[in-house]
């Protein structure tokens, strides 16, 4: 298995309500808390493991607002894994799942140096670094329905933007949304093959307007406009 | 990247201490000038050990858990970091042997001695390489991602070690020893040369854009927001940046405090036979060195910065 996750970035509203949703279960999680410093104080910042930033693609006129939610890749050849000198951080054999092993870490930081999608943070008061677990306390929990073993990030997009599941199985929904869809994977000249996979915007056609037909005020307004010189 | 002191301490002075092993090995081992005498050889070997220690001690300020420092041996088979650990600890039983064998024998370059002497010394040079592999495989900033780095760490421990070491030869002869100043001289230029080279290397862009990070390859992209009201870990971490006029006026001081002074006060000490400026030109490669590895650190710019907004790292 290789679990992860699929953005859309055609959907995604930008509403932050995954990274909410995200610091909400996994604060009670097992590598939780996630602290907040100075949460209402004058400069608040804290542990998150979703962060979505917002790019402005293209000049004007033919330009466009993407939202792009961003959390740990679960990438393949995981270098945070490798650099890691206690053994805290892991790579699961059996789902690709990177998790950090709370009671091992040093809060060394040297997972973070070698991460270039900044999913790792360091958490201040436990000096332990914290990341994305893809919910692993949920997505296996038998006593929940089986529709909500899914990371509450993909459970609460109004969008509908994220998708779990596996990558091994060529059927699965993601595989066939990253087929259909061109999903690709960030920065992969660096070669760490991360999991998750973004959906591109879907091409859209400009709306037609010029043949439409002429309400009667419009044509008395395109006279004056072509009567009355400036 | 943060220039954590912690860090800079780290490899300035075990490299030094290193380098300076290094040298008091390869001195006794081909009697250069007639080798060191015992007594040079203990205070050299002591002043080794002191920099190895203030270098992993500081190293320990640098950890968020410190509780769990021990575990940092384990992943020696995966880890640069776990190597270089264990290989600095393994550093500790051959140099404070050998300084008690030259202690109570005198044997400075007797066949137990020199034994001694050399493992200590290959042992100290493996860890340089470790620790300069620590960044050099970082694909994650083109700064560090290169072989000149461990090239470069070689280079500055073993001049270090050099500068000291004809420091203490003419601190307690009173008396210059061309060779010993020949050597720092010669090793001062190499690294002077060597990390122009690096300058000169990570001067032309290179690595992951904006646009790699997004996806995007085909449109100009520009961040409209980071999504975040103040700095995260991530900004305090890697969101340190150098204007490039103010890099070049401290790469050019640096250049003046750690090559260029200690070269010009060697000479005087040397031709006026005064030991202090010896003694002053080692301390001021110290400094200088320092100098150059908070520039290494703060230099260094990590993709994630495409993240927020930085169009090429």
């Amino acid at each position: 298995m290789r679990l992860g996750l699929v953005i859309d970035l055609d959907t995604c509203v930008g509403c932050h309500a995954c990274a909410v949703a995200c610091k909400e279960w996994n604060t009670s999680g097992t590598t939780g808390a996630l602290t907040d410093y100075h949460p209402y104080g004058a400069e608040p910042s804290g542990v998150w493991f979703n962060r979505i930033r917002h790019f402005e693609l293209g000049d004007y006129p033919h330009n466009k607002t993407i939202n792009f939610p961003m959390s740990c890749m679960h990438c393949e050849n995981a270098e945070c894994v490798t650099v890691c000198p206690t053994g805290a951080s892991y790579k699961r054999a059996e789902d690709g799942i990177v998790l950090v092993d709370q009671n091992k870490c040093m809060g060394c930081n040297y997972c973070s140096w070698a991460c270039p999608y900044g999913a790792r943070e360091l958490d201040r008061a436990s000096g332990t670094m914290k990341k994305c677990t893809l919910c692993v306390d949920r997505i296996y929990d038998m006593e929940i329905p089986e529709e909500e073993r899914q990371p509450a990030c993909v459970l609460t997009c109004p969008a509908h933007a994220r998708m779990f599941g596996d990558f091994d199985d060529p059927e699965s929904p993601v595989s066939r949304a990253v087929r259909e869809r061109g999903g690709y994977e960030l920065m992969p000249e660096l070669n760490y093959q991360p999991s998750n996979k973004y959906l591109p915007p879907r091409p859209t056609r400009p709306i037609p307007t010029e043949n439409l037909k002429k309400r009667g005020i419009r044509q008395v307004k395109d006279w004056i406009h072509q009567a009355v010189t400036r | 990247m943060h220039p954590a002191l912690a860090v800079i301490f780290l490899t300035l002075f075990s490299g030094g201490g290193f380098g300076l092993m290094a040298l008091t090995a390869l001195v006794n081992d081909f009697q250069i000038d007639g080798g060191l005498n015992p007594l040079q050889t203990m205070i050299a070997l002591i002043i080794s050990m002191a920099f190895v220690s203030i270098g992993l001690l500081s190293s320990t300020a640098h950890l968020a858990n410190p509780k769990n420092a021990w575990r940092a041996f384990t992943r020696w088979r995966t880890s640069w970091l776990a190597r270089e650990g264990v290989f600095a600890v393994m550093y500790y039983p051959f140099a404070f042997l050998y300084l008690v064998w030259v202690f109570f024998t005198g044997g400075t370059h007797d066949a137990i001695g020199l034994i001694l002497a050399n493992l200590a010394a290959i042992i100290g040079l493996i860890t340089i390489f470790c620790q300069g592999m620590i960044y050099a495989v970082l694909r994650t900033m083109r700064q560090w991602n290169t072989p000149l780095v461990p090239a470069n760490f070689y280079a500055m421990g073993l001049a270090i070690g050099a500068t000291w070491l004809a420091a203490i030869q003419q601190l307690t002869t009173g008396q210059p020893d061309p060779a010993l100043i020949g050597i720092a001289a010669a090793l001062l230029v190499a690294t002077g040369v060597l990390k122009g080279i690096y300058y000169f290397w990570i001067s032309r862009p290179g690595g992951p854009t904006i646009r790699t990070a997004t996806g995007f390859n085909r449109f100009s992209v520009r961040i409209l927001d980071q999504g975040h009201t103040f700095g995260t870990f991530l900004t305090e971490e890697f969101g340190h940046q150098l204007p490039p006029a103010k890099a070049k006026s401290i790469k050019i001081l640096m250049y003046l405090i750690a090559i260029i002074l200690p070269l010009a006060l060697l000479a005087i000490a040397l031709w006026g036979q005064v030991a202090a400026l010896a003694v002053l030109a080692a301390l001021l490669v110290l400094t200088g060195f320092g100098v150059e590895r908070w520039l290494f650190f703060i230099e260094a710019q990590h993709v994630v910065n495409l993240y927020h907004g930085r169009q090429q790292c």
